[in-house]
């Protein structure tokens, strides 16, 4: 299970890849793992505001359903149509290609760092139903 | 009576060991720790449909009914009939509470005049045991688990040409024999629960390994792949097959499930349930089991609410849902106040919130086309 360095991580298992400016929002290989195959993406529109922890979106897989929180409130300035288009990149890079939309970053969030959300995972596994 | 006790360990089939070399991400089901997919769900579902897939089902409870009255004791204790079902056939059957409400759903074979094997679902096998004892107070007959058995299905159009067993291919739907492979005794039955055609196989506990191998090896030509619950899940509800848990419980009776016809009222005498399920059996079920296909993209899940889109109020009840990986769309299963029952009907299920259309379908969302 890979959980790169130079990312931020959320208790709901997103990741963000930077705290201040614009910054790349994903979700994580250990969620996109625990929900299986990923067959549909809701993204937020482009230029919705969210406030930290808001419900944004959601990733379905034949098996599972998971709603998006935001990890850091802003306005949303891009979403990544290749990943609405073809879901399957969550499984397959999760923290590249399959990065969700991008965020102008309001307020500095607090997040997880790698070695932090390690240990969380490996303390918390989540179920396969209820990600 | 006492409270069963807890299992915080859960069970493992003979073939764990098996799974965990394949890399398999495992699941707590009813109890078991088995195999929710090796690698891709949707590729473990899509090799099921275009050539074959290879399930542990170990956890199915085998429960074997021996004595001169097996079948009389059967034919009480269950909503079928059996003493009349002929040696090396099969049955779907149900074990109904006597207020006729679904305790679990069954597959009865008939292996000798005096031997039944009764196969049911894991979480419920504890109870079909005690029901059945219960039920056979006074008749010639004794129900036994077989706890060091194994059950492993080949389920695919290449299922008959992977066995590549002659008394295989010879047994017609819901049919078995008993028969030899890879050199070991083995049940082999022609059921499944994929709405492919396929196999099932009955064998010992220590013989699951080498037979496992076998058929990876006999199946690898063909494009067999192991298959985890996953995708047995999807693939049975693509083919509109009830689960117990989810489609039945002891609140429906097998009428609102669209499973009467199992309730074999004409030929057979008392048994347990028949005064409740004749009186059902007798007026309009108050709500139905139907299917639901959505041409959005947002599946409907167990437990969602059924609208009337008209003024939204509640009609029923979401009990399983998927993206369906066969025809692309989400497909689910539900009861429905029987009045919108009816085929093209407009609903809408709530998901999250949000009203989704959908549309009443016959509950089965796939039909294969070599269909015997």
């Amino acid at each position: 299970m890979s959980v790169p360095t130079h990312l931020h991580y959320s208790s709901e298992h997103e990741w963000v890849d930077g705290l201040s400016g614009v910054a790349k929002v994903g979700i994580t290989d250990f969620a996109a793992e625990a929900l299986g195959d990923i067959v549909f993406v809701q993204l937020p529109e482009e230029g919705t505001t969210l406030a930290a922890g808001d419900t944004c979106g959601e990733v379905e897989s034949t098996k599972s359903v998971s709603e998006l929180y935001a990890p850091a409130a802003g306005t949303v300035v891009a979403v990544n149509e290749a990943v609405v288009a073809d879901p399957g990149l969550l499984n397959s890079d999760p923290f590249g290609a399959g990065w969700l939309y991008a965020v102008r970053i309001a307020q500095p969030p607090a997040l997880m760092t790698a070695a932090a959300y390690e240990g969380y995972i490996g303390g918390a596994p989540v179920s396969e139903y209820a990600l | 009576m006492h409270r069963a006790s807890p299992r915080p360990v859960p069970s493992r089939t003979p073939l764990y060991d098996v799974h965990q070399a394949l890399g398999a991400r495992f699941t707590d089901f009813a109890g078991w720790s088995m195999p929710l997919r090796y690698t891709s769900e949707t590729a473990e579902h899509h090799a099921v449909r275009a050539s074959a897939g290879l399930f542990d089902l170990s956890h199915m409870g085998q429960i074997s009914v021996t004595g001169p009255e097996a079948g009389r004791a059967l034919d009480y204790a269950l909503v079928g009939s059996f003493a009349s079902l002929a040696v090396g056939s099969a049955r779907y059957t149900m074990l109904c509470h006597g207020n006729g409400g679904v305790l679990d759903d069954l597959v009865v074979y008939r292996l000798e005049p005096r031997l039944f094997l009764v196969v049911a679902n894991a979480a419920n096998a504890a109870v079909v045991l005690s029901e059945l004892r219960d039920r056979f107070d006074g008749f010639g007959a004794y129900a036994d688990l077989a706890d060091d058995r194994a059950l492993i299905a080949v389920q695919g159009p290449a299922a008959d040409r992977i066995l590549a067993c002659p008394q295989a291919s010879a047994l017609r739907y819901y049919q078995a024999a008993a028969v030899r492979w890879a050199d070991r005794p083995v049940v082999i039955a022609r059921t499944g629960y994929t709405g492919e055609d396929g196999f099932e196989l009955f064998c010992r506990g220590e013989d699951a390994a080498e037979l496992w191998s076998a058929l990876i090896r006999a199946g690898e030509p063909h494009g067999l792949r192991p298959a985890g619950l996953a995708c047995r899940d999807t693939l049975r509800l693509e083919a509109g097959m009830p689960l117990h848990g989810n489609e039945l419980h002891v609140g429906v009776s097998p009428y609102e499930a669209n499973l009467g016809r199992v309730v074999d009222l004409a030929n057979k005498g008392d048994f347990v349930g028949r005064r409740a399920l004749a009186a059902l059996a007798a007026e309009p079920p108050q709500s139905t089991l139907v299917g639901l296909t959505s041409a959005g993209r947002r599946a409907a899940r167990a437990g969602h609410p059924i609208l009337d889109p008209a003024d939204g109020h509640t009609i029923g009840r979401i009990t399983s849902g998927a993206p369906s990986p066969t025809l692309g769309h989400p497909i689910a299963l539900g009861y429905v106040l029987s009045a919108y029952a009816e085929t093209g009907r407009g609903v809408a299920v709530s998901i999250r919130g949000t009203d989704e259309p959908f549309v009443v379908t016959a509950p089965r969302f796939y039909r294969r086309k070599d269909i015997r």
